[in-house]
């Protein structure tokens, strides 16, 4: 695929997507003796939904990990916008475009929604610490600036009502939205979800469906996720990597990872007759 | 009725921002500033002055050093005391190597001398958390005092291996030293203070303050967002022990006078304003003031009540008002485990819809 359209291609519903913006080289990963990662290679096109699928323990989050910076591959190469990654701390590689949220909600549990989200503009923040601390000139401006991105996307997910409450107080469901939204306020250029549906409803499935698509097609935002629910990812993604046992078995558009032997085999079930 | 926000409508986002968004509390803000400048200098006596108001003025800067370092940064230290004499013993080697230098710069200069220390002793918050930190900083406290008792140099080879602060003067008034009135002392330390308590305001609603309230509630996550943890946290060490410093170069050159570390400044002092911190409130800056105010009007009150007006020995007195406080202290925490200003926040919320809560 990389190499019959290397300029990119538009999909059927009319979304452009761009070139390679991130690549994963023959990315090996060890704890001790365990394995969690095998020689996996993939890439991540601009402007476009990909998925990491596979069972329980296939490394799906540890592969997440490693793109965000916590874990470092014993082997393998992380190439992002051209450029081989060098070794970063998690912050660094924040400060290069890249957001995530977690699959067990990690908010700021004592700050208000509005707080939360705004600590997602951090890294476009620049005003100096004396500044700061008389609130002048440029802070002042900067947080009032700042603060009306982040009204854009509490307006966009639809979390006006709850901007000043404080985190603890809310359901998870919303949870889960104000972690889109602090990972949203960072305008990132590459998106990473670990889980976006874990626990949730069909209803709440749908809204969280509905603001990953949105997210894609208005902002452009390159999206990665992690998903346990078939339907969804089949339903989402434009290619799909599919992993087992720290390993790739398929990679792919859904209908080329569906029609895989193997699979069927290791994920979607093999009938025994 | 009297307490609202209906109607009071925010048209930008700077006035949202703003530090009392609520016009009830803008104007009350603004009397007790009136007050506190006003007319607490024409009514305020000697014995007043230095029984309540100086330690109150000069604990609330170190409860509201403190209070950035543990209730918005969430680094446990039990050093106060510690750092709170290098602000004194900076004061008084600054005082005593450049006597021509102002007093303000004096007990300026001693705070950023303790920003640096703090700093150095923050260092191990970048690997160990909670309460071994909590050790770590103790062991600051011991080595710190250790090193002012016994190096002279620090107190000038004194044979008492006390120091004194001599008479330094701002506007022509003394401020410290045996002259120094009632009036000129509180306007100093006030001084300090609203200008302190002003600049912890800024830090911690700004970005500087959501990068140590992130580090606070998940470090692991601030650290996804784009924020050095290094970088956070010895931010916080610096400013908390500024904080701290400053109020300890006060209470030497201010209130007491002269001063040897290891009894004004040991290990109950750290205990005395972490308390502060608690029974007001972690993460709040009206928290400082409400847990300073209790804990050193409190006894004081006590005292006046019981000896005073009961007509108790002064002995027993003394016994019962540490019991006395012991107890209040654990009634408040069982009543209301987030502080004062979580009590005072609940009564704003009730007021809110009074007299018509449902």
């Amino acid at each position: 695929m990389l190499d019959t359209q290397p300029e990119g291609y538009t999909t059927a519903d009319g979304r452009k997507i761009g070139g390679v913006v991130m690549e994963m080289k023959n990315i090996t990963l060890r704890f001790g003796g365990v394995v969690a990662i095998k020689d996996i290679s993939f890439d991540v096109r601009e402007g476009e939904i990909r998925a990491i699928i596979g069972p329980n323990g296939a490394g799906k989050s540890s592969m997440l990990n490693v793109i965000s910076g916590f874990y470092h591959p014993q082997e393998g190469e992380v190439w992002y916008k051209g450029a081989r990654r060098p070794r970063m701390r998690p912050y660094q590689v924040a400060r290069q475009g890249i957001a995530r949220t977690f699959q067990n909600i990690a908010l700021f549990e004592g700050m208000s929604v509005l707080d939360n989200i705004m600590t997602g503009r951090l890294n476009h923040m620049k005003s100096g610490f004396f500044s700061q601390a008389l609130w002048w000139g440029p802070a002042a401006k900067e947080e009032a600036e700042n603060r009306e991105k982040v009204e854009k996307v509490i307006d966009f997910l639809e979390i006006q009502h709850i901007r000043k409450t404080p985190v603890r107080r809310l359901p998870y469901g919303l949870k889960k939205r104000v972690e889109l939204a602090r990972a949203l306020a960072a305008e990132p250029s590459i998106l990473l979800l670990d889980e976006p549906m874990a626990g949730m409803n069909v209803e709440e499935k749908e809204d969280m469906s509905r603001f990953v698509l949105d997210v894609n097609d208005e902002f452009g935002t390159t999206i990665v996720l992690i998903e346990h629910d078939m339907g969804v990812v089949m339903d989402l993604s434009d290619r799909v990597v599919v992993m087992d046992y720290g390993k790739k078995i398929g990679d792919g558009t859904p209908d080329e990872v569906r029609s895989n032997e193997e699979v069927i085999k290791a994920y979607l079930g093999v009938s025994h007759d | 009725m009297i307490y609202r926000e209906a109607g009071d409508f925010k048209t930008t986002y700077a006035a949202d921002n703003q530090t009392f968004p609520i016009k009830g509390d803008r104007y009350a803000y603004y009397l007790v500033l009136a007050l506190a400048l006003g007319v607490m200098p024409l009514i305020i006596t000697d014995y007043w002055t230095n029984a309540i108001i100086i330690p109150f003025l000069i604990y609330t800067i170190a409860a509201l050093g403190l209070n950035i370092l543990i209730g918005y940064c969430g680094q446990l230290s039990l050093g106060t005391g510690g750092f709170m004499a290098v602000g004194a013993y900076a004061s008084f080697k600054l005082m005593t190597a450049f006597p021509e230098l102002s007093i303000v710069f004096v007990v300026l200069l001693a705070g950023l001398c303790t920003a640096a220390v703090g700093v150095a002793f923050g260092l191990p918050s970048l690997r160990i958390k909670g309460f071994y930190l909590a050790v770590a900083t103790l062991a600051a406290q011991f080595f710190l005092i250790w090193l002012f008792t016994r190096t002279p140099w620090f107190f000038n080879y004194s044979p008492t291996g006390m120091i004194s602060a001599p008479t330094r003067t701002v506007f022509g008034y003394a401020v410290t030293g045996p002259r120094a009135s009632a009036v000129s002392m509180y306007l100093f330390c006030l001084a300090f203070l609203i200008g302190l308590a002003w600049l912890a305001r800024n830090l911690t609603r700004g970005t500087l303050g959501r990068k140590w309230m992130a580090i606070r509630d998940m470090d692991i996550a601030a650290e996804i967002i784009g924020v050095n943890p290094l970088i956070a946290k010895l931010s916080a060490f610096a400013v908390s022990s500024f904080y701290v410093g400053i109020a300890g170069a006060l209470l030497f050159v201010v209130y007491l006078g002269s001063v040897e570390a290891g009894e004004a400044f040991g290990i109950t002092v750290s205990f005395l304003v972490l308390f502060m911190v608690i029974i007001g409130g972690l993460g709040s800056i009206l928290g400082s003031f409400l847990g300073a105010f209790f804990l050193v009007v409190g006894p004081v009150l006590l005292k006046i009540l019981l000896v005073d007006n009961l007509r108790w020995s002064s002995d027993l007195a003394a016994h019962l008002e540490i019991m006395i406080i012991g107890l209040l202290i654990i009634v408040f925490l069982v009543l209301e485990p987030h502080g004062l200003t979580a009590l005072w926040r609940t009564i704003k919320e009730k007021l809110r819809l009074w007299p018509f809560p449902h």
